[in-house]
């Protein structure tokens, strides 16, 4: 066996295991360690593809960032776990035919699967070369030239969703004392200083 | 394939790859060990004081003393914790912490993975470094772990946007995101003058103090401040636990020292390629750098009073983001209008 076989069996073993705890653990911030196991073992396949930059961004982006607001999000919640059990029998049924529509809908995909007539050319002769350019080299190509417009318009819309949480979660509050930066600035001696002349034995 | 073949094949690459990694390992472990001594001195005289100067010549052997008297403690477990993840978070602060330097060249050809997105994977490992931290918090069941825990979620995720940004900058004026070769980028005739701490000064400032900001060192040690929270996540370790933390720190400590030394000082190449400079070997220069690097970083804890949370907040999204965002358009300007910008 190979080195990069060994490691394929070993990531993917890893990753298929880790998905499983993901929802067989019983804490929630267990269960999100498992997920951030799933990320970098994907990242990990990736690598053994040499799809190096999309392995990178998915460690940045997944591991790096949306998961540790999962996190953050999860161990805030007072779980209670008795709460939870109670109500497993009632949502059953309604769990067990979501799962099982989803189960017939994989089976069917899965079923109807055709690999495309020309992937033998395109997967031994990939445009463009990878032993002339870099993957994220060749990503760019593509993303800023063919893809431009539908990578400005997912920008677009990445800035409109992050706007709308912003509105919807600010709340100006009059009573709440805040610092001022450029109010502080603002000061010279003449406004922060009055000089006042006390006569002796008099006080203010 | 027979027994030989599969020697020299496959198990001799990776013994090759396992002896490097333990010399790389034990070079870095020993030179944090004398810069933990250099960061107490340096804090020392600061202050007028003598600091560690006991143990062996003046204190040199400290920190070997140290470790050996934090390994003889006894681990304590709080009851209360998740013991699992308790024991995980150390672990994963220094392991991911060595990580880091499977990629970092010190010499031309002297990295043990000559990746093409090598800033992308020190990027990314730092970025996983929050990890230990919360873990930590929230495993050790008590209140001030668990607000440090959230403080350093909040603080590092800010910083890292900033970084990122320089991070670009640097990128695009190198045309590469392989390490050896944005160190290649910035040879030139004009020796240390041409390196990028002068062309894109703000940036360095911004990376140095995003750097500060990434490792927890003070003024923006919120996540550990001894005056609010004891000592942060820390609180519940003792022992081997918490010197892998310390451990993790400060190797993540270096890594950005000597990300700043890749991408602004030039990495291993001298100040001028001229007779006295360039017999030095390159991998002196890159220590050299590292340690000034580091300096500028100890000279940061002892001069600089601790700053506030939201003001720390200010610093990263109000004041550094609009920054280093408007930094990355001028610098794409006058690279694509000056015909600068690499083939």
């Amino acid at each position: 066996m190979t080195v990069p076989a060994f490691f394929f069996y070993l990531f993917s073993s890893v990753a298929v295991a880790s998905a499983f705890m993901v929802i067989a653990g019983r804490n929630p911030v267990h269960s999100v360690l498992w997920l951030i196991l799933t990320f970098v073992n994907a990242a990990g396949l990736f690598l053994l593809i040499g799809a190096e930059f999309l392995a990178m961004i998915l460690v940045v982006v997944y591991v790096g960032a949306v998961a540790v607001l999962f996190l953050f999000v999860v161990m805030m919640l007072d779980v209670d776990f008795a709460e939870l059990r109670e109500g497993f029998l009632q949502y059953l049924p309604v769990g067990a035919l979501v799962g099982l529509v989803f189960l017939v809908e994989l089976v069917l995909v899965v079923g109807s699967w055709v690999t495309s007539p020309g992937i033998t050319n395109a997967i031994t002769a990939p445009i463009p070369n990878p032993a002339q350019v870099t993957n994220t080299e060749a990503i760019g190509r593509v993303l800023y030239t063919t893809y431009v417009h539908y990578f400005q318009l997912a920008g677009a819309i990445l800035l409109v969703a992050m706007i709308g949480a912003i509105v919807l979660t600010l709340h100006h509050r009059p009573n709440v004392k805040r610092q001022s930066v450029a109010s502080q600035n603002a000061r010279t001696r003449d406004t922060a200083i009055e000089v006042v002349k006390v006569k002796p034995g008099e006080g203010l | 394939m027979n027994w030989m073949d599969f020697f020299w094949q496959t198990l001799w690459p990776i013994i090759i790859i396992l002896a490097q990694s333990v010399l790389l390992l034990v070079a870095l472990l020993i030179f944090i060990a004398y810069i933990l001594l250099a960061d107490r001195k340096i804090w020392a005289a600061v202050q007028m004081r003598r600091g560690p100067n006991v143990v062996g010549p003046f204190g040199l052997l400290q920190s070997f003393a140290d470790l050996l008297k934090f390994v003889l403690k006894e681990p304590i477990i709080p009851a209360g914790a998740n013991k699992g993840v308790f024991l995980l978070a150390p672990l994963v602060t220094c392991v991911l912490a060595l990580a880091a330097w499977a990629v970092i060249p010190v010499h031309p050809g002297w990295s043990i993975a000559e990746i093409n997105v090598g800033i992308l994977y020190i990027f990314a490992i730092s970025s996983l470094m929050v990890y230990g931290v919360i873990m930590a918090g929230w495993a050790s069941n008590s209140k001030y772990p668990f607000l440090a825990a959230l403080r350093s979620a909040a603080q590092m995720v800010s910083y890292e946007v900033s970084i990122g940004f320089v991070i670009i900058t640097v990128l695009m004026c190198a045309g590469s995101l392989n390490l050896t070769k944005i160190v290649e980028a910035q040879n030139g005739p004009w020796g240390m003058f041409q390196w990028y701490w002068l062309p894109l000064l703000p940036m360095f400032v911004i990376f140095y103090v995003s750097a500060l900001a990434e490792t927890n060192r003070p003024p923006f040690d919120l996540v550990e401040a001894e005056s609010e929270l004891v000592a942060g996540f820390m609180v519940e370790y003792s022992s081997t636990p918490y010197l892998l933390f310390m451990l993790g720190e400060y190797v993540a400590i270096v890594t950005m020292c000597a990300m700043g030394t890749i991408l602004f000082l030039g990495g291993w190449l001298p100040p001028f390629d001229v007779a006295p400079f360039n017999w030095l070997p390159g991998i002196v220069w890159f220590v050299i750098k590292v340690c000034f690097m580091f300096f500028l970083f100890a000279m940061a804890k002892a001069i600089v009073p601790r700053y506030r949370y939201d003001q720390l907040m200010r610093l990263g999204w109000k004041v550094f983001l609009p920054l280093s965002l408007a930094m990355v358009v001028v610098v794409a300007a006058v690279l694509h209008f000056t015909g600068w910008a690499p083939k």
